[in-house]
């Protein structure tokens, strides 16, 4: 992952490592030591780890069955036994639904900004680094798209597309091209500005491998941290156009479909039609501090 | 000559969660009204963190202090916040090194300068106006009164800091502290700076701490010269003497390793290594490393700043 | 590829190595709703120059003189809209010549912020073999490389290969720079500003260093700096510019000794005196260096020029032969019209 790879290779060989004893200081060892000492980011990251891992596992978590609704225990409140996060309107267990719910509500936030890195990103670092034409090209097509308001966009694309996961994942990667295109050009054409990226260009190499060793190493901490930042945007987008019917369709557990067909028990059981939300909440927030952790602790020379 | 500002024992540590920084580590200094006291010091010598003191600018929170400032009798370490403020502009002023930071860019030249003279003795609006014309007249920037209607971007680099002068004068302090004010300039206008900072406080007898790294730059200003390294004075002198016969190893180093007429073709002297880091109080003489008549008893104690002759005094054990 | 030997002497030693002809570079200066060009800076205008084989050519001159684009212009990071550059007799980016990837091999540059350019999540040792590797030298070749350049520039190789540049002082880093210039064995190293940001104790070793390192390689330099002091002190031949021009170019001896132009005449009484008895009481010219953006009209001193006449402003002085050097001044050209040239 370039994450954590301190060090570039050139050319494609690898070069003199670091060794333990004379070794330098890398900027991402030093990015990781600010992390360590910040509590907010590591709870943020640790509850986020810890969705991840139970959407993952969540078939052998020993929960009670997602789908299997019983019209006689319907909306039953929280600390119920053996349902003690209570049950739905068609009495399906909130607790198994909420686990299951988060795979797909992970999975809708975190591969459409996946997707929409890989082509924003290229696409963006392409324009910014070749400047001129290219850029005001790309950049111009970017500014069309970005003159709609995100969620309105992607009402519009799931609408014309139809409801379904895939299309949802379609429209909300093209909702995300433009803003990861827009960062990743202005921080390229920063690092471009740069007198190292002369003396590259200066010593004959060709412009993809100065793109490689010299700008991506500079420009993907940054379009990373921001890309962190849209993970909840996406999730709220795809738990919003679900809420409308234009996103997964029931019964999937999915934490805005849930939202959806909660809303007619809020007068019954406020706390229970609030939890889908609750999830949403705290998911969201957590990839927004984890980002800004991230963007503190990367915000530094040395 | 009365000494108008007395510093005693100055320390300044920086602290931040990575690191502590030693900046200023024991400086001590007199100043008297009309003097020029040139300090010159490399990058990292704690020469621009020593004049910051002296109006207190570095950020309170981080920063520690130990020693004395008195200026005119008050101490500057003590002083409470409305007094600080009194003290900035009114009785002590500072010009730095890039004027374009000193000026708000939404602002024209002559509403700044009118507003901080309308602040300070509460004239009315054309007043200070009239004012800020004469003191454009005064550092001697051509049709000041066009000037006063110019925004800071539209001057170039030697007006913007003729400006600034002017805005630091607008208030008559009595003591002027120059942060390195030519260097961002170029040749042909630097000159014209420095000898117009020579003249407006020989007119108005100020007291003036020119810090600088540029040694013919301390020469054209300076009355005395002190030069600092790691944090510390490391030799006071009147600016003859410390051309003469500079005596601290580092002194004389700095001297010989500049360049200037006539050493073509002659290899440079230059000091090996590189300045200390200043994460820790050094324990001894913090040149030591570098210098090329180190003795065991350099390393055991920091050596005193010793008076070796009237105004010429020297931290080094090997003076004499 | 070739291992990246040294490139062999092609013209002998009477054939400049580089030679710039009516090198020309104006920028546009975006403006208006649409990014419509409106005005232009006049960086370089109709310069040309040569650099003798081992030679140090000094290029001095104050702020938008356009000495640091005559630097890009030399290493084709910049495309020159106008004139033409040889190298050792071959013409550069033109049919029957080298192109600019061969020119780069041999003309390499040194700049001024030692920190900006260094890449700063490369180590030392992977920044000096970058363009070794790009140019296809083998990884063990490389790696033997690195740690020659870093002995060449005083620095220990076991210590400085694994380290980061934020690790680095202002001076070391300047070594690094300079042995990365170094790195693909070339013929000619532009310095641009290379010692300026540096304190004068180690501005002195690197200067030293730069001495050592041309006799030792067998190098050309071109040395651009504002600081007439370290240019005279490295120089063979110094070339003044004033906002895009040449105004004056001769050996350093007649530059500093006997300077023909007004303009150098007054860049170096500007210098500060280093005698507290001897120091400067007049500036020798007032004013600022005007914009380059729409310069004077005729020569473009003229503004600043306590001699300027009218010939000044309506004819734009050609440069001259004068007793040991070539000055643009009206003054030294017979029978311009100018009150103090001699009559033709």
């Amino acid at each position: 992952m370039a994450l954590q790879s301190p060090s570039l290779d050139v050319g494609g060989a690898i070069l003199v490592k670091p060794t333990p004893a004379s070794a330098g200081r890398g900027y991402w060892q030093s990015v990781g030591r600010r992390l360590r000492r910040d509590p907010v980011t590591l709870i943020c990251a640790a509850i986020l780890i810890l969705l991840v891992l139970a959407s993952i596992a969540a078939p052998y978590l020993y929960l009670a069955d997602p789908y299997k609704t019983s019209m006689l225990r319907r909306l039953y409140p929280l600390g119920s036994p053996n349902h003690w996060l209570g049950t739905d309107e068609l009495g399906r267990d909130m607790f198994a639904r909420l686990i299951y719910g988060g795979r797909l509500s992970l999975f809708m936030g975190v591969t459409p900004v996946v997707c929409a890195l890989l082509i924003g990103g290229s696409l963006g670092i392409l324009a910014g680094f070749v400047g001129g034409k290219t850029n005001m090209a790309i950049m111009r097509i970017m500014d069309v798209f970005y003159a709609f308001p995100s969620v309105l966009l992607a009402i519009s694309l799931s609408g014309a597309m139809g409801a379904g996961t895939e299309n949802t994942l379609l429209s909300l990667t093209l909702v995300f091209i433009p803003p990861i295109c827009r960062v990743s050009e202005s921080v390229t054409t920063q690092v471009r500005g740069f007198d190292f990226v002369d003396a590259a260009k200066a010593s004959g190499a060709s412009a993809f491998t100065i793109v490689r060793v010299h700008v991506l190493g500079n420009v993907l901490g940054p379009i990373l941290v921001y890309a962190t930042s849209l993970i909840s945007v996406a999730i709220i987008l795809a738990a919003g156009l679900s809420f409308l019917g234009l996103g997964v369709k029931p019964p999937e557990p999915e934490w805005g479909l849930m939202l959806n067909t909660l809303r007619q028990a809020i007068y019954v059981n406020p706390v229970l039609a609030a939890l889908p939300g609750v999830m949403i909440f705290i998911t969201s927030i957590c990839f927004n501090l984890m980002s800004d952790g991230l963007r503190a602790a990367m915000d530094v020379k040395a | 000559m009365t000494n108008m500002l007395q510093v005693r024992d100055l320390h300044v540590t920086f602290v931040t969660p990575d690191r502590t920084v030693h900046a200023v580590n024991g400086v001590s200094f007199d100043l008297a009204r009309g003097e020029t006291l040139g300090i010159l010091g490399e990058s990292g010598s704690g020469k621009s963190v020593t004049l910051r003191s002296i109006l207190r600018l570095h950020p309170e929170h981080r920063t520690r202090w130990s020693g004395s400032i008195k200026l005119e009798g008050d101490e500057i370490l003590d002083m409470a916040p409305r007094a600080l403020s009194d003290l900035r502009g009114q009785r002590v002023s500072m010009i730095f090194q890039e004027p374009a930071t000193a000026f708000d860019p939404v602002f024209t030249i002559g509403q700044q300068i009118a507003e901080t003279v309308r602040r300070h003795t509460g004239k009315s609006e054309t007043e200070s106006m009239k004012r800020a014309k004469d003191l454009l007249e005064m550092v001697r920037i051509p049709s000041p009164a066009q000037r006063l209607k110019a925004y800071p971007h539209e001057m170039s680099g030697g007006m913007r800091q003729r400006a600034m002068i002017a805005l630091a004068l607008s208030c008559n302090p009595t003591l002027l502290l120059a942060d390195e004010p030519t260097t961002a300039l170029d040749a042909t206008v630097q000159i014209q700076v420095l000898l117009l900072i020579r003249e407006l406080q020989r007119e108005f007898n100020l007291g003036v701490i020119f810090v600088t790294h540029d040694i013919g730059v301390a020469v054209e200003v300076s009355d005395r010269i002190g030069v600092m390294y790691a944090g510390k004075l490391v030799e006071m002198a009147p600016v003859e003497r410390m051309v003469d016969a500079p005596q601290h190893p580092y002194s004389r180093g700095l001297l010989a390793s500049t360049v200037h007429d006539g050493m073509r073709g002659q290899r440079l002297e230059s000091i090996p290594g590189a300045p200390p880091d200043l994460a820790e109080v050094p324990s001894g003489c913090s040149f030591a490393p570098r210098c090329k008549f180190v003795r065991p008893d350099c390393t055991t104690a920091v050596p005193a700043l010793r008076d070796i002759e009237a105004a010429h005094a020297v931290r080094c054990v090997l003076a004499a | 590829m070739d291992t990246l030997l040294p490139i062999q002497d092609r013209g002998g030693p009477a054939q400049p190595l580089l030679l710039a002809t009516g090198l020309r570079k104006h920028f546009p200066v975006a403006g208006g709703l649409f990014g419509r060009t409106t005005k232009v800076v006049r960086a370089v205008d109709d310069l040309s120059l040569s650099v003798a084989k081992g030679e140090t050519l000094g290029v001095v001159g104050e702020s938008g003189c356009g000495k640091s684009t005559v630097a890009r212009l030399l290493i084709r990071l910049l495309k020159p809209d106008k004139g033409t550059m040889v190298l050792d007799g071959d013409p550069v980016d033109e049919p029957h010549g080298i192109t600019v990837n061969e020119l780069r091999r041999q003309v390499q540059m040194v700049f001024q912020d030692s920190y900006a350019s260094l890449n700063p999540r490369l180590t030392i040792a992977e920044t000096l073999a970058f363009a070794p590797r790009a140019h296809g030298l083998p990884a063990a070749e490389a790696r033997e490389r690195v740690r020659d350049l870093l002995s060449k520039v005083g620095l220990d190789p076991a210590n400085y290969a694994t380290r980061y540049p934020h690790e680095l002082s202002g001076g070391q880093r300047q070594r690094v720079n300079i042995a990365r210039a170094l790195a693909l064995r070339p013929r000619l190293i532009i310095l641009d500003e290379a010692v300026s940001a540096l304190d004068k104790s180690v501005e002195a070793q690197v200067l030293n260093m730069l001495v050592d390192l041309k006799t030792e390689l067998d190098l050309t330099y071109v040395f651009i700096s504002h600081d007439l002091n370290v240019v005279q002190y490295l120089s063979d031949r110094v070339l003044v510019m004033y906002l895009g021009k040449i105004v004056e170019l001769g050996p350093v001896e007649a530059i500093y000794g006997n300077p023909q132009h007004p303009y150098t005449r007054a860049l170096l009484s500007a210098r500060p005196s280093m005698d507290p008895r001897k120091r400067t009481h007049e500036a020798p010219i007032q004013g600022d260096p005007p914009n380059p953006i729409d310069p004077p009209s005729g020569c473009r001193f003229r503004t600043r020029c306590p001699f300027a006449e009218d010939v000044c402003a309506r004819v734009e002085p050609p440069l001259a032969d004068a007793q040991f050097q070539a000055v643009a001044c009206h003054m030294r050209v017979a029978g311009s019209g100018h009150s103090k040239a001699m009559a033709a």
